[in-house]
């Protein structure tokens, strides 16, 4: 885990490229389908996706998104599964560095734009910031619909009946709602939209966010939005309201019990801890304890 | 329709197209993700009749995929769009999916642009309205997402029944028409969710 870091402006991008690599028309097509996306919170805007310089399921769908808002003053944070430091993430935030010359940092706050995988930072973005959500499967209702011409159909007529069934079956089978990420949302009261694979955890930092919350989907060419101070609701009933995870542990490395934590096998004798998802936060709040204090587990005793 | 103008009369688009385009999108981007403010577009281009802040929108979102529409009063304008975007320009605004307005008090009623359909409202057109003055304090009370609470606008040189043909646009969502207000090179976002009363 790598500490925090002050903005680090990059050598002179690479030659031969548009800055951000996409070209003026792209750009143009993109701009004008997210401008469309915010009028419509919710609503999935087909574009003209590129074939990127990686893999669908990397992130082309962000990509091209932060490549039509990214200026040559704005600050780029990457983060995969609120990791600064993971492949996707690292690959991402050096293609930009290359392609664009835009300063990269991991500091939440110091960032323009954020493109994210499956993560929403801890720390709460502010007005003008811009997190850009990495999308596999843009169709909440996908799996209740396969047929695209019905699932427009469904979404233009607000029929949303399906997804309540699939909520309530899962009631019925496990005696509570067990999807974990990528928990359904409704966006303004009208569109039902995926969330992205964010942990249901994140759902309640979508609601009324200062911040420009923008969609890429690259495989499924779908751009969607929230804009900020828009009303975002989990669907639920009202004998079993939504509720997000809770941890009867705290973070082995920070001592949160506010962030979401992941599990990390330590040895092969079923040794486990539970640390923060996001390391910037985890590891801000590292640097601001005494360096004299005890690691949290012993304290904590969570590790085995 | 003016017969098209030599290319020397024609005013210059953007010096840097990459970076002025994208700065006026951000601008744009902000503009209709916070209704009621009122943003500046930096590095705007003159090309009368469109003000400045239209003109950078035009260069910024216009292409040959986008077909355009001129009030009469912007009509000059044809041949400098033709030139820099590339753009048919057509006669009847619900062919259009970008119209450029300067004389706003004249022009026809929302409801004669495209709304687009339930199952694709956002194959709709963007109206870029030029108008007298524009504030961020005003009468204009407007409430809904990219608003905390409410927010006034002051836009003067709108028709006199426009909030009431807003009201029949918001009521059509998710179908419905998003305007850009503009005066000289600032401008303000209405997207269609937006509720405004006078």
């Amino acid at each position: 885990m790598s500490a925090a870091t002050a903005p680090v402006a990059t050598g002179g991008p690479e030659t031969g490229y548009n800055f951000a690599y996409l070209d003026e028309q792209t750009k143009r097509m993109i701009r004008r389908t997210i401008l469309k996306a915010v009028a419509i919170p919710g609503y999935q805007c087909p574009f003209g996706g590129r074939e990127m310089p990686l893999p669908y399921g990397w992130g082309t769908g962000g990509i091209q998104v932060t490549a039509s808002v990214l200026g040559a003053d704005d600050t780029l944070k990457v983060i995969d599964q609120g990791a600064d430091d993971t492949t996707n993430a690292v690959s991402i935030r050096r293609f930009f560095e290359r392609t664009a010359g835009v300063a990269t940092t991991e500091r939440t706050e110091e960032a323009t734009i954020i493109q994210t995988r499956h993560r929403i930072p801890e720390a709460p973005l502010r007005e003008g910031q811009v997190l850009v959500y990495q999308v596999p499967i843009p169709e909440p209702l996908r799996w209740l619909e396969p047929r695209e011409t019905e699932s427009r159909k469904m979404h233009a007529l607000a029929e949303y009946g399906a997804m309540h069934v699939r909520l309530y079956e899962d009631i019925a089978h496990h005696g509570q709602i067990a999807t974990a990420y990528d928990y359904p949302v409704k966006v303004n009261g009208r569109y039902v939209t995926a969330p992205s694979p964010i942990p249901k955890f994140d759902n309640p930092k979508m609601h009324m966010n200062p911040a420009i919350q923008l969609f890429g989907a690259g495989r499924e060419k779908r751009i969607y939005a929230i804009p900020p101070y828009t009303r975002v609701e989990s669907l639920d009933f009202e004998d079993h309201p939504f509720e997000v995870q809770r941890w009867d542990e705290v973070c082995a490395l920070c001592g949160s019990s506010e962030s979401y934590l992941d599990e990390v096998i330590t040895d092969d004798r079923g040794g486990h801890m539970f640390v923060c998802s996001d390391t910037y936060y985890c590891a801000e709040r590292q640097a601001a304890r005494p360096a004299a204090a005890a690691p949290w587990s012993e304290a904590g005793g969570s590790a085995k | 329709m003016a017969a098209p103008l030599p290319a020397t009369d024609l005013a210059p688009g953007f010096a840097e197209p990459v970076r002025q385009s994208q700065q006026a999108f951000r601008a744009a981007l902000n503009a209709l993700s916070y209704p009621g403010r009122v943003v500046t577009v930096p590095g705007c281009v003159a090309a009368p009749p469109l003000g400045p802040a239209q003109a950078a929108l035009a260069l910024t979102l216009v292409d040959f995929e986008t077909p355009v529409w001129l009030d009469h009063a912007a009509a000059g304008a044809a041949a400098w769009l033709r030139f820099h975007c590339g753009c048919p320009i057509v006669e009847t605004p619900s062919a259009a999916r970008f119209a450029f307005v300067v004389a706003p008090e004249a022009m026809p009623p929302l409801a004669a642009f495209d709304a687009g359909s339930d199952e694709f409202p956002d194959r709709s057109a963007t109206l870029v309205l030029s108008v007298r003055s524009l504030s961020g304090a005003g009468d204009l009370r407007l409430t809904g997402p990219g608003i905390p609470g409410e927010a006034g606008l002051g836009a003067e040189g709108l028709p006199p029944d426009f909030p009431a043909q807003w009201q029949h646009n918001r009521e059509l969502f998710p179908r419905g028409v998003d305007l850009f207000l503009t005066e000289g090179d600032r401008l303000a976002g209405l997207p269609r969710t937006v509720r405004m009363r006078s």
